[in-house]
């Protein structure tokens, strides 16, 4: 109870600090536009041919606009070492890791809220056809995202090179957790509810978050206390 | 005495690896549908083998450095990954000239190969990560939770790209027959030698990171005091 | 009562031993300088008995525990050289904080107590990017003492601190230890902390060249301690 609390505390503390600079959020709510953007040069934007690649389109954007905001997570500490007084006081290393994951969760799932409609009207396409099942893929997908970028976040916040080294590092390890969401998601804006194979990638996707959301947490406090 | 043994066991794995190269040529008819370049295959397949061998390797030297903080897992954990990373090249390039011969083409996103591409690539890196952090103790921990992640991503990696690939339409290129007994001797004959040469590479590149550690603190003691 | 002891802690970086078997104990109410020159291993120490690092071997024990347990960590209060507070939050808001991560039952009462004890009141709700230093410097010592901590860990602490804020701070780590808190502080200032410490304890080369109570005649002669016991 007291561990939820404080994790919530962490939370709620990256949300506010975040809210009111919006410099992550900004910087990667632009990008993840542009790229939206640029897709439409990549191929021949018909709705047929949207409609066959959206999964693929949208978590790529996704992914780049999660990598902008993930850099920040655990950077932001650094300024006036505020991350050595966190790991000094009482919340165990997992309590704050989970706490910024939320953070970034919410912070990532309210982007692709933005970027969904976007997408809709420039695209043409009516995403919304399943939305229950497109909010879990959502869900299950942008919370796998955040806590392996959250991890790695942690893992280089105090290297050389930090913002090149975190895309190279959490990209191949994301691969699985995209393409089970690329997939469902594709299925899911063609209007097509889950079934078969599609219920195996979303059985991947949530043992995916589950296993790492394990490992993550047993793991955070070697990499924060040497 | 550790050179004589290493030296031996070098001597071991040429003459095996030669004598199984006779084998090949000469006592082993060409495969009949592929003909003379089948033959890369007991190189390629072993190979993949003694990469994941070593990733495996890797994992365990981490876990073990987490639990004991000693730099001689360390030492292991980057030297395996590193001669897995080789042994990975040379399955991907392998394949890839196969490929170019058989298919005649160099690159195809079949599941293997692109599995095997990611997982290469995940390994690759865990090397410009310790690039990139100077102190040795600090480098041996962070790669050592990166090894972890890695290694159980692995298989996440494997299943989906299989499943995403079976599920699209592609060429069929080959059957999957099974091979005959005296191919079959042959691919785990040939393993012997290059699991020998991995390991000889292990515990050279083992020894380096000794005497860079040792290095690294001789320059910390004279630049601290 | 013994309320830190350092048991043979050793640190290695790779195969460098930067801390070689540091020992030593403090009482409640004892306040130790911790003197050595850069590079010695001050802030490796500070750093393992704030829970920060872990040591290679050894142990530190804090009021009997492990300094890694909530408990130890519920109980120190850091200092260091950054301020450890948010630039783009408030005043109240990071006292708060930090009031709720420490557990406080009342987390506003304390943040509004110690705004009023560091003379912050008046602009809790600005954002700690638009301070001045002084003030900043004040809010980082309310954050580092509104746990009312029994174990206080400072590096160079009265290096960067304008006037008001050193008074505030030897205020507070007199009232402390008073009240039987332990101090222990790395330092190049050697008469401000001299004056306030019970014990020094030098460090060369990662060794502990010498502990004990501080004489008078280190407070006369600050080069005195490493005449002695540090090398030429």
């Amino acid at each position: 109870m007291q561990y939820l609390r404080q994790a919530w505390t962490i939370a709620a503390k990256d949300l506010r600090s975040e809210l009111r600079t919006k410099e992550a959020l900004n910087a990667s709510l632009s990008f993840a536009l542009v790229i939206l953007l640029l897709f439409s040069f990549a191929f021949d934007p018909t709705a047929e041919m949207t409609r066959e690649i959206s999964g693929g389109l949208l978590w790529l954007v996704f992914a780049f606009a999660g990598a902008l905001l993930l850099n920040r997570s655990f950077a932001r500490e650094l300024e006036n070492d505020c991350l050595d007084v966190l790991v000094t006081s009482p919340v165990p290393a997992s309590a704050l890791f989970l706490g910024k994951t939320l953070a970034n969760w919410v912070l990532l799932l309210g982007i692709e809220m933005v970027c969904l409609p976007v997408f809709g009207v420039f695209y043409n396409v009516d995403w919304a056809r399943q939305p229950l099942w497109l909010a879990l893929v959502l869900l299950l997908a942008t919370w796998g995202i955040t806590v392996i970028g959250t991890m790695f976040s942690a893992l280089t916040v105090n290297l050389r090179l930090r913002e090149l080294m975190l895309p190279m590092l959490v990209y191949p390890m994301l691969i699985p957790c995209l393409m089970a969401a690329m997939q469902l998601t594709t299925a899911l804006v063609a209007g097509q509810a889950p079934a078969g194979d599609q219920l195996a990638w979303l059985r991947m996707l949530v043992g995916f978050d589950i296993i790492f959301t394990a490992l993550s947490v047993a793991l955070v406090e070697t990499v924060l206390i040497g | 005495m550790r050179e004589k043994i290493l030296y031996g066991l070098g001597a071991i794995a040429a003459l095996l690896l030669a004598r199984n190269i006779w084998v090949m040529l000469t006592g082993l008819p060409d495969e009949a549908f592929q003909g003379a370049i089948f033959r890369i295959i007991f190189f390629h397949v072993p190979a993949a083998f003694t990469c994941f061998l070593c990733f495996f390797v890797s994992l365990i030297a981490s876990i073990s450095y987490l639990k004991t903080g000693r730099m001689q897992w360390d030492s292991l954990a980057v030297s395996a990954t590193e001669v897995g990373l080789a042994f990975g090249a040379a399955n991907l390039i392998s394949g890839m000239i196969w490929a170019r011969i058989i298919w005649g083409i160099w690159w195809t996103w079949d599941w293997r190969l692109t599995s095997m591409l990611v997982c290469w690539l995940l390994y690759a890196g865990y090397l410009v990560l310790r690039r990139a952090v100077e102190e040795p103790a600090q480098r041996a921990r962070l790669s050592a939770v990166l090894s972890i992640l890695s290694f159980t991503v692995v298989p996440f990696v494997f299943f989906s790209i299989k499943w995403f690939r079976t599920q699209h339409p592609q060429p069929v290129l080959y059957g999957e027959g099974r091979m005959e007994a005296g191919y079959r001797a042959m691919l785990y004959g040939n393993w012997l030698p290059l699991l020998l040469i991995a390991v000889i590479l292990v515990a050279v590149r083992m020894q380096q990171e000794k005497r860079l550690r040792e290095l690294d603190a001789l320059r910390r003691e004279a630049h601290a005091f | 009562m013994t309320a830190l002891a350092v048991e043979q802690v050793w640190k290695y970086y790779g195969d460098f031993p930067a801390l070689r078997g540091i020992s030593f104990e403090a009482e409640q109410g004892a306040c130790v300088a911790l003197l050595g020159r850069n590079g010695a291993g001050k802030t490796t120490l500070l750093r393992i008995l704030a829970g920060l690092s872990k040591p290679s071997k050894g142990a530190v024990r804090v009021l009997g525990r492990d300094c890694l347990s909530a408990e130890v960590r519920r109980a120190t209060g850091m200092l260091g050289h950054g301020i450890g507070i948010y630039d783009e939050l408030s005043a109240y808001e990071n006292l708060r904080l930090f009031a709720a991560l420490y557990g406080h039952k009342d987390a506003h009462r304390a943040a509004m107590e110690w705004l009023e004890r560091t003379g912050l009141e008046r602009v809790r709700d600005g954002l700690v990017r638009e301070f001045s230093r002084g003030m900043r410097q004040r809010l980082a010592v309310a954050r580092a003492f509104l746990h009312k901590p029994s174990l206080l860990l400072l590096d160079e602490p009265f290096t960067a601190l304008d006037d008001r804020a050193i008074a505030l701070l030897q205020g507070l780590l007199r009232e402390s230890l008073a009240s039987g808190a332990t101090i222990v502080m790395s330092t190049h200032q050697l008469r401000e902390a001299l004056e306030l410490a019970t014990h020094v304890a030098l460090i060369v080369k990662g060794r502990l060249a010498h502990s004990g109570e501080r004489t008078a005649e280190m407070l006369d002669d600050p080069g005195y301690l490493y005449r002695t016991y540090g090398e030429a």
